[in-house]
Order: structure tokens, then sequence, then C-alpha cells
């Protein structure tokens, strides 16, 4: 691979041992997948930071990092295994806090901000139309790329940390015009009704496509939450980095759809899903906002529980960001007082909801498809109108 | 043997082979660096010092910073050696700064054998003692 003098500098230890492991990572990363050369970023996001994915290792290692290197572009992170603020609130017990304190202690001291959401976009990160950038985090990577049309490849935890220290990642795959073609149309012969039918169909398709880029036919229209739903959903039953919707994405006019596979989805693939997703009955809690709840959709759960008392406690994750704006609307009066609370900086996959809950009901077929492996959950799947009836 | 450094570095020490994959997070115990995963054909034993033989990682992603961990905690093994390195052990070898070769063919190490191993920037060579 082709290297720059800064570059070949930070590989040979002049910025320190640190800098020169991660540019190690990534020259190495970039050989495997045959990359020629490195690309500057604009920005990047960190995934592993909650202490229950990570442990006792990956705490080690990131105090180690914030011992002798900064990041050098704006960079974000995931969420944490609990709320940063409220976890007494949460039930989080004091070991696994004061751990997962630690970790974010950690983050911050590298610069990171302690953004601790699967949605950077909706909270201060946003990256412009084929600007590169280096994303962990498999549903806001999906989201950049397509909905955005910047360019990334889905990153890991530590090469996406390598990147934010080092300014760069390898130049391949996702990066590459000629890699961002459509390999399978798919035909929509059903109306969507609302965001978890959008999931729905995420779900089907990701789980047909693996690691395909599909190219939507058929969708009239899609809002944010929509996509953002249908992103999460492909990259969780598959691993779909891209996608384009014909009409609605930016890149989808200017990529060739023509001469490729295709598939359909109706009906009854839609009701297969709900189908295979739903192993519970009756839930002993709801949770939303997997991705991270957009403002909007705060404002509709809101809308739908004010004057009424819910039978089930129900959670709402989002970004401190947009909970704080929530706050100021007074959203979280009528929310509470419907038997509901917003909590920031985590979410349902990454907390120990085990210990609490054994049915979970979501409106994500992100969440129904990790719930039950990561958290124990039988899941009940349905849309968030349906939910709060 | 030629192979492909992951991590360069000159080293000399005795094999241990597995001929299963290893995943090294809820695999390998950190402090002791002994296999711990059940019905494993390493069970019990223990990594550190060894030159580490199996045919390409496993399992989560948390194992990069498993094998960084017993590197810190001084139970690592002394080299890795695959057939083919994924990127879990890839990024964990190279953030360890623990020497790694693949693309060998590792039916040909013994367990016990004697292994040398120079891995240079790009290229390596493995000689069985």
């Amino acid at each position: 691979m082709h290297l720059t003098q800064e570059q070949e500098k930070m590989l040979d230890g002049e910025y320190g041992s640190i800098v020169s492991r991660m540019m190690r990572l990534l020259v190495r990363l970039g050989d495997v997948y045959g990359a020629e050369k490195m690309v500057s970023i604009a920005s990047v996001q960190v995934a592993g930071v909650s202490y229950k994915s990570i442990g006792d290792p990956g705490l080690e290692f990131l105090q180690d990092v914030a011992a002798e290197a900064k990041v050098r572009v704006l960079t974000f992170l995931n969420p944490a295994g609990m709320d940063l603020e409220d976890w007494r609130g949460m039930g989080i017990d004091e070991e696994f806090a004061q751990k997962q304190l630690a970790i974010i202690e950690a983050f911050k001291k590298m610069g990171i901000v302690i953004s601790a959401t699967c949605t950077p976009y909706l909270a201060g990160n946003l990256p412009r139309y084929r600007q590169h950038i280096a994303w962990s985090e498999s549903s806001a990577v999906s989201f950049a790329n397509s909905v955005i049309g910047a360019r990334t490849n889905r990153e890991g935890g530590p090469s996406a940390l390598a990147a934010a220290i080092t300014g760069y990642t390898p130049y391949y795959g996702l990066h590459l015009d000629e890699n961002r073609q459509p390999n399978v149309v798919v035909e929509v012969k059903v109306e969507l009704k609302n965001s978890t039918d959008f999931a729905a169909m995420g779900y089907f398709v990701g789980r047909e496509v693996k690691k395909g880029i599909p190219y939507y036919r058929g969708i009239r229209d899609a809002d944010v939450d929509d996509l953002k739903e249908l992103g999460a959903a492909m990259a969780a039953s598959g691993a779909v980095a891209l996608y384009h919707v014909e009409g609605i994405t930016p890149e989808a006019k200017e990529v060739v759809a023509e001469g490729i596979e295709k598939i359909e989805f109706g009906e009854e693939e839609l009701r297969e899903v709900y189908e295979k997703l739903n192993t519970g009955n009756e839930p002993d809690v709801i949770i939303f906002g997997c991705p991270h709840a957009s403002l909007n959709e705060i404002i509709k759960i809101s809308r739908l529980v004010e004057g009424r008392k819910a039978r089930k406690p129900f959670w709402i994750c989002t970004s401190r960001a947009v909970k704080e704006i929530a706050e100021r609307m007074e959203l979280d009066k009528k929310i509470e007082e419907a038997g509901g609370k917003i909590v920031a900086d985590t979410c349902m996959v990454v907390s120990p909801i085990e210990k609490m809950f054994s049915t979970t009901a979501v409106n994500s077929a992100k969440a129904a498809h990790y719930l039950p492996g990561f958290c124990k959950q039988k899941v009940v799947f349905r849309s968030m109108e349906d939910l709060l009836r | 043997m030629k192979g492909r450094t992951i991590y360069p570095g000159k080293v000399e020490g005795e094999a241990m082979v597995s001929k299963e994959p290893i995943g090294f997070y809820g695999g390998i115990d950190i402090k002791t660096g002994i296999v711990i995963e059940k019905g494993h054909e390493l069970e019990g034993r223990c990594v550190k010092d060894k030159v580490l033989v199996f045919p390409y990682g496993k399992g989560s992603t948390v194992g990069s910073y498993v094998i960084y961990g017993l590197k810190k905690n001084g139970v690592a093994p002394q080299a890795i050696i695959n057939k083919e390195t994924e990127t879990i052990v890839a990024t964990g070898a190279i953030l360890a700064a623990i020497p790694c070769v693949d693309g060998i063919d590792i039916e040909e190490i013994k367990d016990g054998d004697l292994v040398e191993i120079n891995a240079g920037e790009r290229e390596a060579e493995i000689i069985i003692k």
C-alpha cells in the first residue's frame, strides 16, 4: 500500500507506540482487503462501548490508549450499557456502573464526544454526500452510506478507533464508486403502513441478500425514521451496509439497477416476518428506540399516550441530546404520567435487561433479532401505534 | 514454510497446536492464559509462551481485546501461526504486538515441535526444528 510521509512516520513510531500500532492495524487490514492507499476521513463513530460487550479486556485496552493518544477527527460514541446519569433509576448495580463509567472516562480523555448514541446523524455528527468517514455501528453505517450518501465500510470497534486516532482509513470497499452498485432489485408489492413495516421488510431482505446491495423499487414515500428502521434491520439479519431506494436515496439515480437478480416483497412476506419475530405474548416492558428514537418519534409517542395510563412500563431509548430537547418541550412529563420513561445513552440490547425482564415488546426488527440471544428475551414485535393502543 | 506476516518479529518456542478454531472471548482465561472453552481440544492447557497454532479465530470481536489482555497479564503466546488470520485475531495480534503469521499449512506442525518464526515486514518463514 502506498503511504504518505506522514503515514510512514506514524507507522515508524514517531507519534508514539499507540499511534504506530493503530496505523499498523489499518495498513494490515488495507493489505488484506486490497487497498492501494489511505484516505482522510471526516468523522468516526466508535462502537464497543458497553461494559457488557467489551468487559475488562476492553476497558484495559481503552485506558492504555487514552494514556497516550487523542483523536484527530470528530468522533462520536455508540450507546453505553446504562443511562450515564440515571443508572440507579434503571436498576443497574454499582459494580457494573463503575466499570462503565471508567470506559466512558477513557473515551473522554481521548477527546471523543460522549454522544452515547447509535444515531449520531440525529445528534450532531452529520457527514455530507460523498464524504469519506469511518463508522462502526451497523445501523449508522447503513444510514450514512444509503440515506446521506457518505462513504464508509462496516468498521469494528478497534478499526474505527484506529481511524479516529490516525485520521485515516484504508481506501477499499464502499469508499470506491464501483463497489456501490446494487446487485439485487427488491420489488415492493405491499403498502408499508409504518416504520415497523419497513423494519419487517428490512429483516426479510437482509436475510435474503446477506452482504449484498439491494435496490428498492415501488416505495412511494419513506421518512427518516422509516429508513432508519429499514437499514438497521438489514444490517442485523444480514450484513447490508448500503441500499438504494428509487426516487428517495441520493445515489439511486446514479447506479445501474438493470440486469441484476430480482426479489419480491409482498403481503405474504410481510406476514411471515411478523410471525417469525413474535416469540412472546404478554410483555413485561415495551421498549422503543432501536436505533435511538428521533425527536419526531418521541413527539408521536407523547401524543399517543397523553392523558392515558399504560398497563405495562415503557421505555424510549434515545441520545442525551434528543432527551434534553424532549425535556424542554415537557414531553417527558406526559410520558412519565402515562407510566413511561425516556432513557438516554443506552439501549435494550447493550444493557443488562435480562436481570429485570423476560418478555420485551419492541417496534424494531433489529431489537427483535438480537433480544432473544443477547438478552434471553421473548419478543413481541408490533408497531408503535399497536403497542400503545 | 513461507507465509504472510500479520505482525512481525523473530521468536522460537514450543508449538501448541489446535485443529479447531479458537474463540478468545470466553475461550481463554485472560488472567491465567488457560483454555476454558468446554470440550475444546486445548481445554485446561495454558497458552503462555507457546507458539499457538490454529486454523483461524472464531466468535466475538471482543476476542481482539482478550489477546491484548493476555499480553498485558504476561500470559500470552509468544507467537501465533494460522492457516488464515481473520480480522479478530489480526486486530488482537497487532494491538498486542504478538508476532503472527498466516498462510501456513498448519497440518505440518505437531504439538510440542520446536518452531522458529522469522516474520519480516511482509513475508515470514517458519522452521520446524
